[in-house]
C-alpha cells in the first residue's frame, strides 16, 4: 500500500543528506574474498549466577566474509547480544567463555589476544553499536568528547583534528547543530540521537567489521532508511563486513546477505536472505515470520503468538530447545538434539541453507510431515 | 483486578481522560539558547482510547509524554487528567495519580534499579499502594505478572543486569501493570522485543484495554504496530503535531508531506519488494529544534514548499471530520 502513495519519487542516491560529508576509506581491503574475516567456532558462553549456570550461548558456529552482511534474528534472550559481546571480547565475570570456543578474526584468535592487541582490535578493526545506547555511553562525559577519545586511541590525530572529525561524524549520522550537540551530555539527547551518536563512534575508525546490535530500534523509518543506507555504503565502498542483530524483518529483508535464526543459545536455521524468507524450514522460523507486524492487520485483532515460554537457560532441555512450544513435537524431539539438515538452494548465493529439526529425519512420521506442510509459513505472502 | 477501574472509566463517560492544551516544554542549552522540544501541542485522549504518537527521532515524543504524566513541568500550557491540572495535584489526589498513571520507559535498563531483584521491582508499587493482603498473594501476583509478559517465576529473584534487552523491557511492562493503572504512557514499549513477544505484549495491552478500559498513549516507530494498536494517531515533527486522524484514515489518506514520507519508508518484510521499491527520501538538512526559523518547520525538506511556507507557520486545521493537518496545501 505504501508504494502507491508516492508524490515525487526521488532516486535514493541524490537525496541522502545523512552521510553527505562521509569520506571513503583510504585503506580499502584487498585480499582473498573467499577467506572469511571472522570465524566463530563452537562458541559456548555461560553466566554463573545465584540461580545457577545460565548457558547463554550453546555451541554457535558461523563465519562472516569480507563485505558480507550477516543478520542475526531470534527470540529475545536467545544469546544474540552475548554472542556479539564475545566477538568483541567483552565477557566479564560472572560470564565465562567455555573451553573449546574459538573466535578468529583474520585467522587470529581474539580470545587470546594481548591487552595491546585488543585495544587496537576493539574500536579499531571491529566497531560495535551497542543495543542500549544510554548504558553504553558514559553519562558523565560529553558526547563529543567520547567520540574524540575513541578517535585519539586509534589514530595519531591531534586534539583539534579529533574534535573536527567528531563533529563531522555527528553530522554524517544526521544530528543537526553538531557543534552544539558536541558539548551536550547523553541525557540531553533523544533516544534516537544517542543511538546515532553510538553509530558515529562505531564507524569512526573505519573498522573492517561492524557489529550492529539493534542499531535502528529508536529511529523513525525515514532516518532508519538513511542509516541503513549509510551502513550499506560502508559495505559497498569499503568492503566493511557487518553483523546486524535486529528484530525488524523489514530491515533484514532489505539489507542482509545471509541470515541466522537463533533460539535458546543455538542456531536453528541459517540461509540466504531469500531462502529464509521464501523457503523457511524450521518451525520456529515459521512462527517468527507469522508474527511479523503487517499493515493489513485488522485494528486490535488478536495476533498470532507462540504458545508457552522459552526454556530456562539454567537447565536447558536435552532435546530440541523449541520442543515445548512446537506444535509438531515428537517423542524424539524431547530426548535428543535434532540433526542438521541441509537444503540445496537455487543458485550459488542460496547455498548453505540448513535447519536443525527432527522433521527432516528419514523416519519422521508421515502425519507429522503433513501437519508441517499446513503450518509452513512463507514470508512476504500477501504483501504483494 | 478491581472493577473500580471499570466503574470510574464508565463514570467518566465521554469526557476526555487527558486534555492537553498549548503545551510547551523548552530546555536551555549552551550559550543561553533555547531548545523547543515541545512547542504548542494540543490534543485529547478519551477513556479507553489509544493515541499513537509517531514522528522523527528527536521531535519531542518522549518529552511530550513525560510532561503529560507530570515527570517534567511544562514551560507553558496545561495538562488536565480527569479534569484536574496534573501539575497542581497535592496529597491524596497526587498519590492516586501516581498509581493510576504508569510509564513504560524507552530505556528499560536506565529506568530500573540495578540493586533490586525483579520481584522487588515489580512489588514496589504494589507495596506503596497496598494492593495485596498477604505475602502469599504478593508472590502469586508477581508470578502471574511475570508469566503474562512471557517470563517465569524463576526470574523473580534475579537482578536486572542478568537479563537481555527485551527481557528488561518486559520487566518494565510487568512493573507498570502491577499497580492496576488506568492510563499508561508507553514509550516505545515493543521496539526491544522480537516479533513473537511483540505480538504477545500487544495482545496483552489490547486485552487489558478491552477488559479494564485502560487508556494508552503509545509512542513508537513501528508504524504497522501503531496502526494496529491505536484508535487515533498523532504525527509529530520538530515539537509540533502536524497531523492527527484515526489510524485507518492516516494510513490510507496521509495529507501532510512528512506523513507521506514516513508511510513510504515503512520497511516491508519481503526481499523482492525491498529490492525494487522506491522511498521518498527527504532532501535538505534536518532542522534543529534550537533556533527554529520562522514559517513551516518542515519547509527545508518539503517537496511542496512554496513562498508562503517560509513566512507563515501553518496551523493544525480540521480538513475533514476528525482529520487535522498543519499544512498550507493540505487537501488542495
Ligand atoms: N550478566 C548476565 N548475568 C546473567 N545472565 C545473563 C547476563 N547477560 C545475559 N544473560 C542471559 O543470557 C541470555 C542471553 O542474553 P542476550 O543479551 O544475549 O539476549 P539477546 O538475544 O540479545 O536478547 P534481546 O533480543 O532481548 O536483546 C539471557 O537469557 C540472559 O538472561
Ligand atoms: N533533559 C533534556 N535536556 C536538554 N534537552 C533535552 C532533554 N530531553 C530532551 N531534550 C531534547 O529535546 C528534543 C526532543 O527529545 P525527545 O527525547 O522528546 O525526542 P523523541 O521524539 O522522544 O525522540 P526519539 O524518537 O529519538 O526517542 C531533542 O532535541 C532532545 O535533545
Ligand atoms: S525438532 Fe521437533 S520440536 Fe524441534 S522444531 Fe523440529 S519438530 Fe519441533
Ligand atoms: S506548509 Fe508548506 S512547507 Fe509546510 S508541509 Fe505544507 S507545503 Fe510543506
Ligand atoms: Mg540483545
Ligand atoms: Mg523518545
Amino acid at each position: 500500500m505504501a508504494e502507491e502513495k508516492v508524490m515525487t519519487p526521488q532516486v535514493e542516491e541524490e537525496a541522502v543528506e545523512i552521510g553527505k560529508n562521509w569520506k571513503a576509506n583510504p585503506h580499502k581491503w584487498t585480499g582473498d574474498p573467499n577467506q572469511p574475516l571472522l570465524e566463530v567456532k563452537n562458541l559456548r558462553v555461560s553466566y554463573h549466577t545465584y540461580a545457577g549456570e545460565v548457558q547463554s550461548v550453546r555451541g554457535v558456529n558461523f563465519d562472516v566474509k569480507h563485505g558480507e552482511i550477516l543478520a542475526v534474528i531470534g527470540e529475545s534472550g536467545c544469546g544474540k547480544s552475548v554472542t556479539a559481546r564475545t566477538i568483541m571480547s567483552l565477557i566479564r565475570h560472572p560470564g565465562v567463555v567455555k573451553e573449546g570456543s574459538q573466535i578468529l578474526f583474520e585467522g587470529k584468535d581474539v580470545l587470546s589476544m594481548s591487552k595491546k592487541e585488543l585495544s587496537q582490535y576493539r574500536g579499531g578493526d571491529c566497531g560495535m553499536i551497542f543495543q542500549d545506547a544510554l548504558v553504553a555511553l558514559d553519562p558523565t562525559m560529553r558526547v563529543g568528547k567520547q567520540i574524540m577519545e575513541n578517535l585519539r586511541i586509534h589514530s595519531k590525530m591531534t586534539k583539534k583534528e579529533a574534535k573536527e572529525e567528531a563533529i563531522r561524524l555527528l553530522d554524517v549520522v544526521g544530528i543537526p547543530n553538531a557543534e552544539t550537540r558536541f558539548r551536550q551530555y547523553p541525557f540531553e539527547f533523544s533516544g534516537g540521537m544517542r543511538q546515532r551518536a553510538m553509530i558515529a563512534m562505531a564507524v569512526a575508525c573505519q573498522p573492517k567489521l561492524v557489529i550492529a546490535d539493534e542499531p535502528t530500534t529508536a529511529l523513525d523509518v525515514t532516518i532508519q532508511a538513511q542509516i541503513m543506507e549509510l551502513l550499506k555504503r560502508l559495505r559497498d565502498e569499503d568492503g566493511t563486513s557487518i553483523i546486524l542483530i535486529t528484530h525488524d524483518f523489514g530491515v533484514v529483508a532489505g539489507f542482509a546477505d545471509k541470515i541466522v535464526v537463533m533460539y535458546a543459545g543455538q542456531i536453528v536455521e541459517r540461509g540466504s536472505r531469500k531462502e529464509i524468507f521464501y523457503n523457511p524450514q524450521h518451525p520456529y522460523t515459521w512462527a517468527l515470520l507469522g508474527a511479523v507486524p503487517r499493515l493489513d492487520w485488522e485494528n486490535k485483532q488478536m495476533l498470532r503468538t507462540i504458545r508457552g515460554t522459552p526454556p530456562d537457560l539454567v537447565a536447558p532441555p536435552k532435546g530440541c530447545p523449541f520442543a515445548r512450544r512446537c506444535e509438531l513435537c515428537m517423542n524424539v524431539c524431547l530426548e535428543e538434539m535434532p540433526p542438521v539438515k541441509e537444503f540445496p538452494g537455487e543458485g550459488p548465493e542460496n547455498h548453505g541453507h540448513s535447519a536443525m529439526c527432527w522433521l527432516y529425519a528419514d523416519d519422521a512420521p508421515a502425519e507429522v510431515r503433513e501437519k508441517a506442510e499446513a503450518l509452513r509459513v512463507k514470508g512476504g505472502e500477501g504483501h504483494e | 483486578m478491581s472493577n473500580e477501574v471499570e466503574k470510574t472509566a464508565a463514570a467518566a463517560g465521554t469526557k476526555p481522560l487527558l486534555e492537553v492544551s498549548h503545551l510547551k516544554k523548552y530546555f536551555k542549552v549552551g550559550n543561553k539558547r533555547t531548545l523547543k522540544a515541545v512547542d504548542d501541542v494540543s490534543f485529547n485522549i478519551m477513556p479507553g482510547e489509544t493515541l499513537g504518537v509517531v514522528g522523527e527521532s528527536g521531535c519531542g515524543k518522549t518529552t511530550c509524554g513525560r510532561t503529560c504524566v507530570g515527570m517534567y513541568d511544562p514551560t507553558d500550557g496545561t495538562v488536565l487528567y480527569n479534569g484536574k491540572n496534573i501539575h497542581e495535584l497535592k496529597g491524596a489526589e497526587k498519590k492516586a495519580f501516581t498509581k493510576e498513571v504508569q510509564i513504560i520507559f524507552q530505556d528499560p535498563y536506565a529506568s530500573l534499579n540495578p540493586r533490586m531483584t525483579v520481584a522487588e521491582i515489580i512489588g514496589e508499587g504494589m507495596d506503596v499502594h497496598g494492593l495485596y493482603t498477604g505475602k502469599q498473594e504478593r508472590q502469586e501476583r508477581i508470578g502471574q505478572l511475570l508469566r503474562m509478559v512471557g517470563l517465569n517465576q524463576e526470574h523473580a529473584n534475579r537482578f536486572i543486569h542478568e537479563f537481555s534487552g527485551g527481557q528488561r523491557q518486559r520487566i518494565g511492562i510487568a512493573r507498570a501493570l502491577a499497580v492496576e493503572p488506568r492510563f499508561i504512557l508507553c514509550d516505545e514499549p515493543l521496539s526491544a522485543l522480537d516479533v513473537s513477544i511483540q505480538a504477545q505484549v500487544a495482545n496483552l495491552l489490547i486485552r487489558f484495554q478491552k477488559e479494564l478500559g485502560l487508556t494508552y498513549m503509545f509512542i513508537a516507530h513501528d508504524l504497522a504496530m501503531v496502526k494496529h494498536i491505536s484508535d487515533r494517531v498523532a504525527v509529530m515533527y520538530l515539537g509540533s503535531v502536524v497531523e492527527l486522524a484515526t489510524s485507518a484514515e492516516i494510513y490510507s489518506n496521509p495529507l501532510h508531506p512528512y506523513t507521506e514520507a514516513l508511510m513510504s519508508a515503512i520497511p516491508i518484510a519481503d526481499p523482492d519488494i525491498e529490492d525494487s521499491r522506491q522511498r521518498i527520501m527527504l532532501e535538505g538538512e534536518v532542522t534543529s529544534p534550537i533556533d527554529v526559523p520562522p514559517g513551516c518547520k518542515f519547509q527545508s525538506r518539503c517537496p511542496r514548499a512554496k513562498e508562503c511556507c517560509r513566512k507563515d507557520a501553518p496551523e493544525l486545521k480540521e480538513v475533514s471530520p476528525g482529520h487535522f493537518v498543519a499544512c498550507h496545501f493540505a487537501g488542495k
